[in-house]
């Protein structure tokens, strides 16, 4: 039973791997949908036995929150917000993979470091701190405004996957009170984004780095 | 009694390795409604090169006819390396895939010395784009025997074909699946099919292999065209022997399960070119780095569990 818990590992990892490489907006978004279904999934493959009742409910939501509504949102923030189609990197693809792979080695290295409880998954820790700095890689190597938010989901996805390391089963409360930080931020963002773009005609994050009202070069005019 | 079957599955392989080009093409022709060339074909245009005449250019010197016969000489030796379906081959030592990768640097090395020598312009852009895919293929195709030899703990082919049963697979599945979809990357771009290079045009401005081959004639040809036969065998008999580690114990049937899977991943080769365009020629090496990142994975895997 545990080999297709291992195999799903593997999958996110080389979502993570995707993710690195995609340079289309809307298969980003889409991967980042994914990877959320698949990573809601591995609580009912991780565990002994049938799941109970509740585990399925708290899967099911959230695979339609991951998988169906924050897609729907970031769509329609693209969208709205004109935002093109492509992502836009400060680095070269083949250089944020390697990245990535750097990154599988180190956190395979810390995972075995790091006195944590036994996981009965093999790999769950690295897989979850890997995906962890896709999703820093995805917030500071990219330029649009909306793959920050992306990335940002990245990073849910993987403390997600590393609470599963400590329990198979979390807190119901806790859980969902994480969930709901997460759907309102990922609708602030959505706002916010539509807003910059309305405000600046455009959402790259470059020409955000002043808190000023005038743009660089034309302060002193 | 054993030194007759591994002469049998040496010769055997030497034999049908023509095959596969033929498999290929038949996919290939099904996939776009045609009826294709008869599944021999390269046999026959072996035999019609062998009795060919060969043209020298006057530029050229003895480089450029020892290319093709060292070559194919390197890859026979290659050949004789290989287990057949999981069995080891009369050749095998330990660390011998160490020995296998060098062969297939040996044979692309002579292939471009000899591309070079004719002084073609197109001929050196030839031999400069196979190098250049070969510094991404090879890592990925080293990386993923030396993690296959991690999970069997075997430093020889035969030892590592020999020890993956279906038991592997379900404990180290991740690790195999991954091996898998690298070997199979590599396989496209090192016998120049399609996502990496397309066989069939010739249009040298776009060519990778066939660019450094269009000056050899008559038997030269004859021997890299079934050099590059056994190169496709070689890349398949591997995915082959991982995918399928099934040992019934009897050895014909052994044997005929790896004959029909050999030409299953021929079957498999043709539909990935019948449904997907080749890419651009600076995404190649994009993909490539795929197939490392694979192997990279699988290694990584295998040396934390």
């Amino acid at each position: 039973m545990h080999t297709f818990a291992e195999l799903t590992i593997v999958f996110i990892i080389l979502m993570d791997l995707a993710l690195a490489v995609t340079g289309s907006l809307s298969s980003c978004i889409r991967l980042v949908a994914l990877q959320g279904v698949v990573a809601g999934v591995l609580p009912l493959l991780a565990g002994h036995g049938a799941p109970h009742l509740r585990a399925v409910a708290f899967a099911a939501v959230i695979i339609s929150l991951k998988g169906v509504i924050f897609p729907w949102l970031l769509m329609r923030a693209r969208d709205r917000s004109g935002a093109g189609k492509d992502v836009e990197p400060l680095i070269s693809y083949p250089a944020s993979i390697m990245l990535c792979l750097g990154a599988f080695i180190a956190s395979s290295w810390l995972g075995s470091r790091l006195p944590l409880p036994e996981a009965n998954v093999a790999w769950i820790v690295p897989a979850s701190l890997a995906t962890i700095f896709t999703g820093f890689l995805l917030i500071t190597t990219r330029r649009k405004a909306i793959t920050q938010v992306l990335g940002y989901l990245v990073i849910e996805n993987g403390i997600y996957i590393f609470g599963l390391a400590l329990f198979v089963e979390q807190p119901m409360m806790v859980e969902l009170a994480i969930l709901l930080d997460v759907f309102v931020a990922v609708f602030v963002m959505g706002i916010a984004i539509f807003h910059i773009s309305r405000e600046f005609d455009h959402i790259d994050t470059a020409e955000l780095s002043e808190l000023s009202d005038w743009r660089r070069g034309e302060y002193g005019k | 009694m054993e030194i007759v079957k591994t002469l049998f599955q040496f010769l055997a392989a030497a034999l049908l390795a023509p095959l596969l080009p033929g498999v290929i093409n038949r996919v290939k022709a099904f996939f776009a409604g045609r009826r294709g060339q008869p599944l021999g074909q390269l046999y026959y245009d072996l035999f019609k090169l062998l009795l060919k005449t060969p043209v020298y250019s006057r530029t050229t010197t003895w480089v450029f006819k020892a290319g093709p016969i060292i070559g194919v000489a390197s890859l026979v030796t290659a050949l004789a390396l290989l287990p057949f379906a999981g069995r080891p081959s009369f050749f095998a030592f330990e660390g011998d895939f160490i020995f296998l990768i060098y062969l297939l640097g040996l044979a692309r090395f002579a292939t471009v010395l000899a591309a070079l020598d004719t002084g073609s312009a197109f001929e050196g852009m030839g031999a400069s784009r196979e190098m250049q895919f070969a510094v991404f293929a090879e890592p990925a195709f080293f990386l993923g025997l030396a993690a296959l030899a991690r999970v069997t703990g075997q430093p020889s082919l035969a030892g590592m074909f020999g020890a993956l049963t279906g038991d592997t697979w379900r404990t180290a599945a991740p690790v195999l699946a991954l091996l898998t979809a690298s070997f199979f990357i590599v396989l496209l771009a090192e016998n120049s099919r399609v996502p990496a290079d397309d066989p069939n045009t010739h249009l040298e401005l776009t060519m990778i292999h066939e660019a450094m081959v269009l000056d050899h004639s008559g038997p030269d040809l004859a021997f890299i065209l079934y050099g590059a036969s056994l190169k496709l065998w070689l890349f398949g008999a591997l995915i082959c022997s991982t995918v399928l580690p099934r040992h019934t114990g009897s050895w014909a049937s052994d044997s005929a399960l790896f004959l029909l899977m050999m030409f299953g991943v021929a079957a498999g080769v043709g539909i990935v070119e019948s449904v997907i365009a080749r890419l651009r020629l600076t995404k190649v090496p994009f993909m490539l780095i795929t197939a490392f990142a694979f192997s990279a994975l699988a290694l990584i895997f295998q040396m934390g569990r």
